[in-house]
Parts: C-alpha cells; sequence; structure tokens
C-alpha cells in the first residue's frame, strides 16, 4: 500500500480540519481555559463531532459509527493536533472505543458504543498510576467479593475523567489483569479534576472497595492484557498523529513568522543560522509524518510488526514535535514567551502529548526489546 | 499488465538457472563488487557471467525502457524482481553510476542517437562512467567550475581539473560540466558533455583518504578533444542536466545507508559487548543511543518509501531529494559511530585478519564523506530552505 493517503481520506482530513478551524479553533481552546470553564471541555462540540462522524470513527457501523480503521482516527487525532482542541476524542472515541469494540460483551457495546459514536458519553480509560506510563506495572487490585469484584488502587492522566460517564479500569486480579466498565458515582469513588499545563483535562480517581457487578468485566478475567496493549497501541498512534500536527503547526506559524518579521532590516528568514534550523526541522517533520503514517498502516492490516511501528511512531513524532515546539518559541523571541502568542499553546499540549501513553525514552526501550538489545 | 504473479514465477524460474551461489550471499569482499567497464576486474568467472546475464535481460535497469536495452519493467514489475533477489540475497549484478546517475539524465536530456549509443552498454556494464564535477575552486559552488571548453568548430578542446571524481583510474567515460561561455553568468555559461578517458590529454591521479583508501581521484584535462556530438541538452544550459543528475545522486547517496545490508547495530552492540540478566545491552547508555538511532533509521525508511509513493502519485517536489540525502548521510555517519563504540577496543585494528584489515573503521571514516559528496549537508539544507520553505533571500 502506498504511503500516501487515499482519496478518502485526504477528503475525511479536509473535512476534519475545516469542522475544527470552524468550530474549534485556538480561541475555543483559550475560551474555555480563560472562562475556567466547568468542565474545560465542551459537550456541545462533542456532540457536533458526533453528527460529523467523528466520534464514532472506528465503531462499527452496527453501532452507529463509521467503520472505519487506525489511519482515519489518526488523520482526525492529526487535525485536532493542529487546532489543540480539548475533546473526548483519544479517551472516548480512541481508547474506550477500541476496548469496547475488541472486548465488550454485546449489551456493553450496546449500551455504550452508538452514544460515544454520537457524542453523548464520554467514556474514560484509567490505566496509568505513577509518574510514567507503565502499563505493566499495574497494582491497582481487583479481588473477587459477592458476586462481583471489589477495586483499590489509584489512577492518574485519566483523560476527561472528571466528566466521564463511565470509566474503564485496569486492574490487576489473581492471574493476569482485567478491565472494568466502572460508573464513576459507585460508592468509594474519589474524582479529582486535574487542570494540565496545556488546559486539557485528565482525572486522579480513587479507588477505595469500589464494588461492581461480575457483569462489569470487559473481556475475560485475567485475559485483557492483549486487549489493553491493541487499544493502548491505537492511542500511542493517534498521539503520534496530534504530535505530528502539533509540530507541524507550530513549524507552519513560524515560517510565516520568519518571513514578516523584519530585524537589521530585513526578514530574520534571510539568516542562514535560522533558515538552516527551520530546513532541519522539515526533514524532521516529514519523518516524523511517514513513520506515523506507516504505523496507522500496519494496524489497519495487523502487521505484526505493526507493535514495533507504532513504539517507533510514538517516538520520533514525540522528539520531532518537542524540536519543532522549543524552535517555535525560540525563533519567535521575547513574543514567543507571551501568552497573547499561539506557540506557546503548543509548546505546552506537546509536553502532554509526550508523557501521554509513554515518551520517547519507553517507547525506545520497547524497541530495543524487540530488536534483542 | 502482465498478472504480477506470473511475472514472480517468471522471475523465480530464470534467477534459479542464472543466479549461482557464488553470487549468492554476502560478498566476500569490496573487491567482489561487480562495476563492469572495459578494464573490469571480476572476483571469479561467475560473477561476470552473473552480470552478463542479468544485463542481457536489462534487469541491471529495470525500469528503462527496452529499446535503450533496459528491463522495460513497470514499477511493480521493478518490485518483484527486486523483491525476489532480495529473497535469494542475490549480489548485485551491476554497480554504475551510469545506471544511478548518467541514465536517467539521458533519457530525459539525450538525443535518440545518444540513449541508442550510451544506454544498452551501461545496461550491460560495458562502460563504466565518471562524474566530473567538482574543481578545486568549485566543492559547493560547483556552478562556480573553470574547466574550458573553446569551439573549435565541430569540436571543443577542454583544459582543466576536476577533483573527486570516484573511480576515475578505472572509468571508460565521463560526464562532464564545462564552462562553454565564460562571459554569462555562471549558471548559464556551463555544458553537460560526454567524452572517452582514453582520449589523449586525459590523466588521473588517486588521492588517499582518512580511510586509507583511494576512492576518488584527480583528474587532468589538457587539450582533451571532445566532439560536439557529445553535448547533452542544450548548450550552456548544462546546469539544468547537472541539477537534474545530481537529484538522482542525492536520494542514491541519503538510502545507501538503509539499502546497505549488514548486521543491525544492536546485535553487533550485544556480540561485542555482551547482555545483563534480562537480555539488554550491558552498556545502559550506549543501548539509548542505538535506540534513538534505530527508531530515526526506521522513521527514515519509511520516509524514502513515502517519498517514492509520493513521486510515483506526482506529489512529491523535486528538491526533496535533498532532505533525503541530508538526513540519510547524517543518519549513516551517526551510526558508524556508534558502530565504533559498539567494536569498543576491537574496532580500532587498522590491519591484519582478525578485523578484516580494519573494515570497521575504515567504513566509519569512509562514511565522513556521505555529508559532503553529491553537495555538502548544508547545501542541502541551503535548498530545502530555498525551494521548500520559500523563505526570503535563500
Amino acid at each position: 500500500m502506498p504511503l500516501i493517503l487515499t482519496e478518502e481520506q485526504t477528503m475525511l482530513k479536509e473535512a476534519a480540519d475545516g469542522f475544527l478551524n470552524e468550530n474549534a479553533p485556538l480561541a475555543h481552546l483559550r475560551k474555555l481555559r480563560d472562562s475556567r470553564d466547568a468542565d474545560g471541555v465542551s459537550r456541545e462540540l462533542w456532540r457536533a463531532f458526533g453528527e460529523m462522524g467523528l466520534a464514532g470513527v472506528i465503531i462499527p457501523e452496527a453501532h452507529g459509527g463509521a467503520g472505519l480503521g487506525a489511519v482515519e482516527a489518526g488523520v482526525v487525532a492529526e487535525s485536532l493536533g493542529r487546532t489543540l482542541t480539548p475533546s473526548p476524542f483519544m479517551g472516548s472515541a480512541v481508547l474506550s472505543a477500541r476496548v469496547l469494540v475488541e472486548g465488550g460483551s454485546e449489551a456493553q457495546q450496546a449500551a455504550w458504543l452508538p452514544k460515544i459514536a454520537a457524542g453523548e458519553a464520554i467514556v474514560s480509560l484509567a490505566v496509568d498510576e505513577g509518574a510514567k506510563h507503565a502499563p505493566g506495572k499495574i497494582t491497582t487490585t481487583a479481588e473477587r467479593s459477592g458476586n462481583g469484584f471489589r477495586l483499590n488502587g489509584s489512577k492518574a492522566m485519566v483523560l476527561d475523567g472528571h466528566v466521564a460517564d463511565a470509566v474503564i479500569v485496569v486492574a490487576l486480579t489473581e492471574n493476569g489483569l482485567t478491565l472494568f466498565l466502572v460508573d464513576p458515582k459507585t460508592a468509594g469513588m474519589e474524582v479529582e479534576r486535574t487542570m494540565m499545563v496545556d488546559a486539557h483535562n485528565a482525572a486522579r480517581i480513587t479507588l477505595s472497595d469500589v464494588q461492581v457487578d461480575a457483569d462489569a468485566v470487559i473481556g475475560t478475567v485475567d485475559g485483557c492484557e492483549g486487549l489493553l496493549e491493541g487499544a493502548l497501541n491505537l492511542g500511542r498512534a493517534c498521539a503520534a498523529s496530534s504530535l505530528t500536527g502539533a509540530g507541524d503547526q507550530a513549524f507552519l506559524i513560524t515560517m510565516e513568522y520568519l518571513k514578516t518579521r523584519k530585524q537589521f532590516g530585513r526578514a530574520i528568514g534571510e539568516f542562514q543560522a535560522l533558515q538552516h534550523r527551520a530546513a532541519h526541522l522539515f526533514s524532521e517533520i516529514e519523518i516524523a509524518r511517514a513513520a506515523t503514517l506507516g504505523a496507522l498502516q500496519k494496524l489497519d492490516a495487523g502487521d505484526a510488526a505493526a507493535p514495533l511501528a507504532v513504539a517507533v511512531a510514538k517516538a520520533k513524532a514525540g522528539r520531532v514535535a518537542e524540536l519543532a515546539v522549543q524552535e517555535s518559541v525560540q525563533m519567535h523571541g521575547g513574543v514567543g514567551m507571551t501568552d497573547e502568542y499561539d506557540v506557546g499553546l503548543f509548546m505546552k499540549r506537546v509536553r502532554v502529548l509526550n508523557e501521554l501513553l509513554g515518551d520517547a525514552g519507553f517507547h525506545q526501550d520497547a524497541v530495543a526489546r524487540t530488536q534483542g538489545f | 499488465m502482465r498478472d504480477l504473479e506470473d511475472f514472480r514465477a517468471e522471475v523465480r524460474a530464470w534467477l534459479e538457472t542464472h543466479c549461482p551461489p557464488e553470487v549468492r550471499g554476502p560478498a566476500d569482499s569490496e573487491d567482489a563488487s561487480i562495476w563492469g567497464g572495459r578494464k573490469a576486474v571480476f572476483a571469479t568467472p561467475v560473477h561476470k557471467a552473473w552480470m552478463e546475464a542479468m544485463g542481457a535481460k536489462g534487469w541491471t535497469a529495470p525500469e528503462w525502457p527496452s529499446e535503450y536495452g533496459g528491463g522495460g519493467l513497470s514499477r511493480e514489475e521493478a518490485k518483484v524482481l527486486a523483491s525476489e533477489l532480495r529473497r535469494i540475497n542475490a549480489q548485485p549484478a551491476l554497480l554504475s553510476f551510469g545506471i544511478w546517475m548518467l541514465g536517467p539524465a539521458l533519457l530525459k536530456f539525450g538525443t535518440e542517437e545518444q540513449k541508442k549509443r550510451f544506454l544498452p552498454e551501461i545496461v550491460r556494464g560495458e562502460i563504466r562512467w565518471c562524474q566530473g564535477y567538482s574543481e578545486p575552486g568549485a566543492g559547493s559552488d560547483l556552478a562556480g567550475l573553470q574547466t574550458r571548453a573553446v569551439d573549435q568548430g565541430d569540436h571543443w578542446i577542454v583544459n582543466g581539473q576536476k577533483v573527486w571524481t570516484s573511480y576515475a583510474d578505472k572509468a571508460d567515460w565521463i560526464f562532464c560540466l564545462v564552462r562553454t561561455d565564460a562571459e554569462a553568468p555562471k549558471h548559464l555559461g556551463i555544458s553537460f558533455v560526454l567524452f572517452d578517458m582514453e582520449t589523449p590529454g586525459v590523466s588521473t591521479r588517486p588521492i588517499t583518504l582518512i580511510s586509507g583508501k583511494s576512492p576518488f581521484c584527480e583528474t587532468f584535462f589538457d587539450d582533451v578533444r571532445v566532439e560536439k556530438a557529445n553535448l547533452v541538452g542544450t548548450l550552456n544550459r548544462g546546469w539544468d542536466v547537472a541539477k537534474y543528475l545530481l537529484a538522482h545522486e542525492r536520494t542514491m547517496i541519503g538510502a545507501m545507508g538503509e539499502i546497505g545490508g549488514g548486521r543491525p547495530l544492536g546485535q553487533v552492540a550485544t556480540g561485542s559487548i555482551g547482555t545483563d540478566e534480562e537480555g539488554r545491552l550491558d552498556d545502559t547508555m550506549l543501548r539509548a543511543r542505538i535506540a534513538e538511532l534505530e527508531v530515526d533509521a526506521a522513521a527514515f525508511r519509511l520516509a524514502l518509501e513515502r517519498t517514492g509513493d509520493q513521486m510515483k502519485a506526482g506529489q512529491a517536489h523535486p528538491a526533496i531529494a535533498s532532505m533525503l540525502k541530508y538526513y540519510g548521510s547524517e543518519l549513516n555517519k551517526r551510526r558508524h559511530e556508534l558502530l565504533m563504540a559498539a567494536g569498543g577496543i576491537d574496532a580500532l585494528e587498522w590491519e591484519g585478519e582478525r578485523s578484516h584489515e580494519g573494515a570497521a573503521a575504515r567504513d566509519w571514516l569512509r562514511t565522513k564523506a556521505n555529508s559532503i559528496e553529491g553537495g555538502t549537508s548544508e547545501i542541502q539544507l541551503n535548498i530545502i530552505a530555498k525551494h521548500l520553505l520559500q523563505l526570503p533571500g535563500a
């Protein structure tokens, strides 16, 4: 398959870019932030996402979705990276939707997938616990109790967890990992909103003897590692897309600035010191873009090398976006440090996306393991 | 178009007959490489037969039109051929500047007569070409070249000096940039000409590099007669041909580190340094650097593939070759720095059988030219800034 978007995928990209530029440009993020919005994310916009068919991009048509794949999800994620729009897309439409599509019971799917596709429900995945993403080191436990389980532990970086209608909790059971679909209003669930540096939101959740029924289990008890990994990999590839989008957008804004800002009587883009850095950054972004699309395509093809490709993409896109936003602020000079200019917003968002679902170090370690060193 | 799987079966059967074990698997040494030409030296008669069989098929230049001796294959068929050759680890039947650089330029700018004359003997490996571009005073500023061609009616007399001419001492013919108008602005007085290296007045002197090897020469022209029929493209517009050819050269250099094969870096490192109880390289700092490089390399391979796909779809800017050249050559230098670190003390040996005559160290030093030859990294960045980013004054 050629490493370029198909005509249909290009149309989706144009539709997503167009929709976001009109309905949720950077001003939308600033408004939510500056008005100290109670949710920090717009339910109205999420419903519009549903109406556009973007919330259900990977949800089967039978459940009200578009029935598309990883590349299409990545296309939407890249658009969201360009406008920095706070959206339940990653948490609900990618991570949770993928878990439910692949592992949910008929009842769970019927209850939640159509609502996610319509932009009516927000479902969050609670996996991280410590300072770093480490799905191999889960300590939250679920012990058998009554006709169900009793959950104990604490979670962090639960995307949109403070406004979630349901939370998928990853917990250790006797012989492995199990996923539980939990109502956040259940006794013992303590949800604390965490406003992050990029004005997006996540939650810390403490679970103290949270009692759930057996039908809260998604998939099979002790057997959810593959299900979780599949969802995380889709999320990582989409995060790589958002990083590429954010890095590229900051780069484009900065190229405009280099062409218009004058010092010493000429455009600063005439200075070779800046030209070479810009050209290097351009090269890096092109390469990150190829790595990201390669990973998304491999996920769709069910390629055995997809996990490696995802690790490459998340590590590469993360490092490149980090370079892009640093260069953007530096090349803007003093105004790049002001809240009024947009480049700082990209720097903040990229920091969060880098930490999300494993940073470059996490994924480079995975690459080394896969290659046997 | 023929069915691709039929074609695959056809290729496979043909290779069974024509690609013997001697030319499969890693080459014993650099001397086993097949470059062809009038002065060709073959490691064994089998190597010669391999080149001739592939050349007769046109499969040394699979996508060139068959009327000029090429394979006449579609891009998809050529991919099948390449994958079948890879599958049996076939050694390249012909390494050739004629195929990589001159051929594409002749196909685009050459006259019908020139194509008919020069392309088939390139495909069959009968004539080995070298590239007369750089001069002592014209490196990065290539268009500042001073080698002079003076009009003598039906021919020119050429005087001047070239440098960094790869394998000039082994080549039969040269494609060469000469100044045919000394008064015009520098880009508008250059012509692209071809001549035989045996023409009286041509001499070469190999240059010993820091690797101890001499792949490059100084080349001198002393009243060399060049027929006007051997002008490629328009008189004084040789810069257009030169640039077109450079894009091919740059893509080739950029891809070199990634298609070169060789043992994976991580394997080299664990082999020489060892692993901890969890199987990780027993040097955590080096492990992190290698992992970072492997991520960049894997991403770059996808960028190479993507660029090829974009070209095919008509979506690529020609200057993208500069991005591939810049990134690929810097990456290859990094790879060899890490190979030296992975080899440690063992990689320091310069002579002797154990180190294959210092292969690691010599290869490491050779790669330092990657970001200089075919236009320095800085020149590539200039081109990106000007043509892809449209920065002012670039």
